[in-house]
């Protein structure tokens, strides 16, 4: 095994408060079912998943309750036994936003029976197959933003460098990567060596940060014993925000992810210890992805921990089973205290993109300053890790200079919220930043739209012009026909005159 | 002394030539400015500025005929940007003109439909489709929101409803 620690540092970021301490006294809480599961079918980016059970039908534990939709989707499955109570359109949150997404309603009978009736083999021999397993299995990123993994490992099968094993864990609260690495790490080594295997990876990197140091002795032996030669394990200075995917990949190999493209164009592929975990247990025991380990923290509930939780348990089962609120609770986010957002309901349900709860106490959130105008510091600059311009694009997007907003490369910003952190004036940028690419979208859509009106147009009015040209023409020819047919009438009947005329002055010649 | 004076005079002589024969046949480029202007349009033919489409109109503001506040679907973002290619001061939409916006398309409530084709030959981008005596529909994805088939429905089954949802 290699061993290498990383002096390096990224681009930008910052050191923050990790928070951690607290959801990682317990072990992480196992085996807990809700009375009623909201499982939504669109959790990530791409198409959602399409319906295959009825309403008050029996679905067990792992049995496929939707098909997935066109690449990129990936299936769903019911997270524990019961009946299918409804069908319906709800908000669920996830990776970036909530979302207005079809649901499958499942109350839950308690038994946890198990599905029978999935794949005899679930791990053969060809990885066409297997990739097909890991996209029927529902996996997706457990790093917080659910994309299907089996796309992910398409894109790369066979041209990868570098498969990247991302346990950074970064964001401030979230524990729920740093728990797993303690507590699974032998089958979190087994899962990186079977996606290694699938996307034929001559080296494998493994990243934790040197603030877990308990994960990194778990996952040193596990590696150890695995005895890999491709695997290496690499201790990363704890920088925020050093486990997003682009910056990750930089830290380590010193090349850049061009803007607008992903890793997988130069050969890499990002994959979170959460997701190996579940590619070990579906390809070892067959089992889907139809639970992940959620950080309940904050200091608004009681037990702060971790917990496996069922895929669609709805949150506040979840935090009635960390010991329920305590009373100076003010706010609920979905994921961390920096990319996260604030959760408008405890009755919305988890999804695979649900990497923590925070319970926020007073105090614990943000508080909302006066905004004042920017200084031009350039602070917010010094800490950006897709080193970009913050203070033009502010002056960009109040502006709504669309030009200069993507000039200026707003698409490549990972709102990290970095550049409001550091902000003197109190400007929440990166609420800025999101609002101008919602504004940019729309901008976009329409410069499109108007573009295809002028093309149909132009087309319709050609058309028109040809209809009517060939109308005229043909009007033409038959008036032309006409004249003629008269031309030829009027020349015969001359000549029958003509003829008996003569006639008429031979007969009268003697 | 004599050769400067005889290639200047020359040289002189053939530019003007030159300078005249290109300002009599070459086209003009007024109709580079009324395309600019036409850029900043939307282009979806709406009409609603009172001219038979948006390169009339565009050919109307460059005569300076017309008011740069004429044109519904485009919005104050239009006025801004034609105010500053123009270098005129910006004015407030004429909203007697009309409502057309391209964040709504046009839907056809079928059970009324009695196919009567009217309404696909006002559309403007051939975005409503149907057979005489058939149900018609409306291509959401390639409906302007113009409004232009609203009036010619002889049973008033065509509503603009939002563009999403």
């Amino acid at each position: 095994m290699v061993d290498v620690t990383f002096e390096r540092y990224l681009t930008g970021g910052i050191r923050l408060a990790a928070n951690k301490t607290a959801s990682t006294e317990e072990p992480i809480l196992r085996g807990f079912i809700p009375p009623l599961l909201v499982i939504g079918l669109h959790q990530h980016g791409g198409t959602s998943a399409v319906p295959i059970v009825a309403v008050g039908q029996k679905v067990a534990k792992g049995e496929p309750i939707a098909l997935p939709g066109t690449p990129p989707s990936t299936a769903v499955h019911a997270s524990s036994s019961g009946r299918v109570r409804a069908i319906e359109e709800r908000l669920i949150p996830t990776g970036t936003k909530l979302r207005a997404s079809l649901c499958i309603v499942i109350e839950t009978d308690g038994d946890d029976r198990r599905f029978e009736g999935g794949p005899h083999d679930p791990w053969p021999e060809s990885r066409e197959v297997r990739i097909e397993r890991v996209r029927l299995a529902g996996i997706a990123g457990l790093g917080g933003a659910a994309f299907p993994t089996a796309t992910k490992l398409e894109a790369v099968a066979g041209t990868c460098k570098v498969l990247i094993v991302n346990g950074a864990e970064c964001e401030p609260y979230i524990s729920c990567d740093d728990m797993l690495m303690r507590e699974a790490p032998a089958e979190i080594v087994a899962g990186v060596i079977r996606m290694a295997d699938l996307v034929a990876a001559p080296r494998v990197i493994i990243a934790i940060e040197r603030d877990k140091p308990r994960a990194l002795e778990a996952m040193r032996k596990a590696v150890t014993a695995a005895g890999d030669p491709r695997l290496a394990i690499c201790e990363i200075p704890t920088v925020y925000p050093a486990g997003g995917e682009r910056q990750l990949i930089e830290l380590l190999t010193g090349e850049e992810v061009p803007s607008g493209a992903y890793p997988s164009s130069i050969g890499y592929v990002c994959q979170n210890v959460g997701t190996a975990y579940a590619i070990e247990r579906l390809a070892a025991r067959g089992e889907p992805l139809t639970s992940r380990i959620v950080t309940v923290t904050g200091g608004g509930v009681a037990r702060p921990r971790n917990v496996e939780v069922p895929i669609g348990t709805p949150i506040h089962y979840l935090i009635e089973q960390c010991g329920g609120y305590r009373r100076n609770v003010v706010r609920l986010i979905h994921g961390g205290s920096m990319m996260g957002y604030a959760l408008p309901a405890d009755d919305l349900p988890t999804t695979k993109a649900t990497s923590c709860i925070i319970a926020a106490a007073e105090g614990e959130v943000r508080e909302s300053f006066e905004e004042w105008a920017c200084i031009r510091c350039g602070d917010c600059a010094s800490v950006c890790p897709a080193r970009l311009q913050p203070q033009e694009l502010l002056t960009a997007a109040a502006a709504r200079d669309f030009d200069d907003l993507e000039a200026l490369g707003l698409d490549d910003c990972i709102e990290c919220g970095c550049c409001d952190v550091v902000c003197p004036s109190h400007i929440v940028l990166t609420e800025r930043f999101r609002g101008a690419k919602r504004a940019f979208a729309e901008h976009a859509r329409r410069l499109a739209l108007s573009a295809e009106a002028e093309e149909r147009h132009k087309r319709r009015e050609r058309r028109l012009k040809q209809i009517e040209e060939d109308r005229r023409a043909a009007q033409e020819a038959l008036k032309a026909k006409l004249r003629a047919d008269e031309e030829a009438r009027r020349r015969a009947v001359a000549a029958a005159v003509e003829r008996a005329r003569q006639r008429k002055r031979r007969d009268a010649e003697p | 002394m004599l050769t400067a004076v005889t290639v200047l005079t020359g040289l002189s002589l053939a530019l003007a030539a030159a300078l005249i024969a290109a300002s009599r046949w070459l086209p003009e480029r007024g109709d580079d400015a009324v395309e600019r202007i036409e850029r900043l349009l939307p282009r979806i033919q709406c009409a609603q500025c009172g001219y038979p489409g948006c390169r009339p109109y565009a050919e109307a503001i460059l005569a300076g005929e017309a008011e740069i506040n004429r044109c519904p679907p485009g919005g104050e973002s239009t006025i801004r940007a034609l105010a500053e290619l123009l270098g005129r001061e910006p004015t407030p939409l004429d909203t007697s003109l009309g409502s057309a916006s391209m964040d709504r398309v046009a839907r056809i409530d079928e059970t009324l439909c009695i196919g009567c084709n009217l309404c696909a030959r006002a559309c403007p981008v051939d975005a409503i489709v149907g057979l005489p005596q058939r149900m018609h529909t409306v291509i959401a994805r390639l409906c302007t929101g113009c409004e232009l088939c609203v009036p010619p429905c002889p049973v008033d089954c065509i509503q603009l409803v939002p563009r999403h949802g």
